[in-house]
């Protein structure tokens, strides 16, 4: 689709270590113009890990990137100029006002003095700060120190925009702007955005990945995704059922399952649709069918497909270290 | 780039009340013992003169009050030097810096600068006081230049470690206490004196190499000392910056 666009970002082979535990495994992936790529996975996946290599905040173990031709390791400095970064955290001086503060950033990003006025009254006015430009950040709300960060961002107008979890921490009305204002950067930047909250990248993104336990397991466009997500399961009511691997064996089932109400649902490869197998042998051998229904999965059916093996062993892992309260001495009676 | 980050230090460090109570704090204790010592040296500038005036003002109360003020240095420079980047670590900030089109080095030097900029404002706030003296009679210029040129290097040494030990934690005061003692350590070296040249530790104190310049000699292996002791600190803190992003 955007075949005929250079990409702005390119990782190849990306890898991290911390001693002996991999992170992030070697992740490779482009990231074109005009793109806004979801970067989905459960905590401690690899996201942010992920995002401050792409940052030059951490040396990645093994990999590249390259950001606008750009190599991150042997040309830094021109490689950084091309990307505007939001931490988990937004890196805001509580002490400065607004205006202080995106001057600081703009001169850091090497805008020419003459030019950072503008820069950073540009910045304000996507970002809805140009009422509290004089205004002291560490007396902001949790939202505004969240846009002051993204300000901080987008002020030398990158190429590439990457941040981290913009949305964690806000109000529903915060969270609308906030996606609100991603869209808009997404017409002009490359953004890039984590998020474990599946709406948002549905609301927000063109492109979806899904990193778990440091691999990339999923990377789609989210019209591919939707594709995927419209025809691969059947729910199925049957009077007298067969056994699950007779279900199982039809063409293209990949997993049956018992759902709570009694019917089945039938997993299948999006490409083999089932259907008629089912029916034809639904009427041969007398199942007594009564429903079928072709059911349009979720994103979130995606994400927990493709990283339920990791919830498997976490649960498994909070059953183990079950908390124990120790007994609180000093709370008895006093003789 | 150097200057940008520099100059932001110097601001963020006037806008805390830290900076600005140092700075008063300071120049009231050495007014004060700059009062008491021209008191002192006018009750016995009479014998002085019977002795043949060997000895001026200059060597009896301007060297003293900067060899105080070195003290007074060693003090106040954990108190200032402590929130370099251990604050930026704590507040989440240095992503800031790291993922702007800036060097490691410059990120820094431009740190430092900003610690030696108000160390030297202080200095010559202090240095001011002496030159009053010229209203009422002369000064050896060359041997309070001598000084001062001294006290610039001693607060760049100063300023070096306490920036080396701020990259090392994510607290203030472990930063402070660490400065104060490294700082006193190689001060005190001196004291580790064996045999007629002393050896080696005696050698690498800073108090021997900033006495010559109290007393007016200028030896530039004295000089080179210092500017190497800076190189070293700085080379340290650059190595550990990057072993926040290699590392982990």
């Amino acid at each position: 689709m955007e075949t005929g666009r250079t990409p702005q970002l390119q990782v190849e082979g990306l890898s991290r270590f911390y001693s002996n535990l991999q992170a992030v495994k070697n992740i490779s992936f482009e990231v074109r113009q005009g793109e806004v790529l979801g970067f989905l996975g459960p905590n401690g996946a690899g996201k942010t890990t992920t995002m401050q290599m792409l940052t030059g905040n951490l040396a990645p173990s093994q990999g590249r990137v390259t950001v606008v031709g750009h190599d991150l390791l042997e040309d830094p400095r021109a490689a950084k100029a091309a990307i505007g970064y939001l931490p988990e955290q937004p890196p805001v001086y509580r002490e400065l006002t607004v205006d202080e503060y995106l001057d600081y950033c703009a001169a850091l990003n090497r805008i020419p003095a003459g030019k950072r006025r503008a820069a950073r009254d540009a910045a304000k006015e996507k970002c809805g700060l140009t009422a509290v430009g004089h205004r002291l950040i560490g007396n902001l709300s949790k939202g505004y120190q969240q846009r002051v960060g993204i300000a901080q961002a987008i002020i030398h107008l990158p190429p590439v925009i990457i941040l981290d979890e913009p949305t964690a921490g806000l109000d529903p009305i915060q969270i609308r702007e906030i996606r609100h204002l991603i869209r808009e950067l997404g017409k002009e930047h490359s953004v890039i955005l984590s998020t474990h909250i599946l709406p948002e990248v549905q609301s927000v993104c063109n492109h979806v990945q899904i990193i778990n336990k440091g691999e990339l397991v999923l990377n789609d466009s989210i019209e591919g995704l939707a594709q995927r997500m419209q025809s691969s399961i059947l729910t199925v009511r049957l009077r007298r059922p067969p056994g699950h691997d007779v279900l199982a064996g039809l063409p293209g089932v990949k997993k049956v399952e018992s759902a709570e109400d009694g019917s089945l649902r039938l997993y299948h490869d999006p490409s083999a649709d089932p259907t008629d197998a089912l029916l034809k042998l639904a009427v041969d051998r007398d199942w007594g069918l009564t429903t079928l229904l072709p059911q349009r999965a979720t994103l979130e059916d995606i994400f927990l497909e493709l990283t339920t093996e990791d919830t498997a062993h976490t649960e498994a892992a909070a059953m183990h270290t079950d908390v124990r309260v120790p007994h609180k001495a000093g709370r008895g009676v006093r003789p | 780039m150097i200057f940008v980050i520099a100059r932001q230090e110097l601001r963020r460090l006037f806008l805390s009340p830290l900076a600005w109570t140092i700075l008063g704090v300071v120049q009231f204790v050495l007014a004060w013992m700059f009062l008491q010592s021209v008191n002192n040296f006018l009750v016995v500038q009479s014998q002085l003169l019977g002795m043949g005036g060997e000895y001026g003002i200059t060597e009896l109360v301007v060297m003293p009050l900067l060899g105080n003020t070195a003290i007074v240095l060693l003090l106040i420079t954990p108190l200032v030097s402590m929130r370099l980047i251990t604050e930026e670590r704590r507040n989440k900030t240095l992503p800031l810096l790291f993922s702007a089109p800036v060097s490691m080095t410059e990120i820094v030097l431009g740190k430092y600068l900003g610690v030696v900029t108000f160390l030297v404002l202080q200095l010559l706030l202090v240095a001011l006081m002496p030159l009053a003296l010229l209203l009422g009679g002369g000064l050896d210029l060359g041997m309070y230049a001598s000084g001062l040129l001294g006290l610039l290097l001693l607060i760049g040494a100063f300023a070096a470690v306490g920036l080396f030990l701020s990259t090392l934690t994510q607290h203030q005061t472990v930063a402070a206490v660490g400065t104060f003692g490294v700082l006193l350590f190689f001060w005190l070296l001196d004291w580790a004196r064996t045999g007629a040249d002393g050896g080696v530790l005696p050698y690498l104190s800073l108090l021997n190499h900033f006495e010559p310049f109290l007393k007016g000699v200028f030896d530039t292996r004295d000089a080179i000392f210092h500017l190497l002791f800076i190189t070293t600190f700085l080379a340290l803190s650059v190595r550990r910056l990057d072993m926040d992003r290699v590392g982990g």
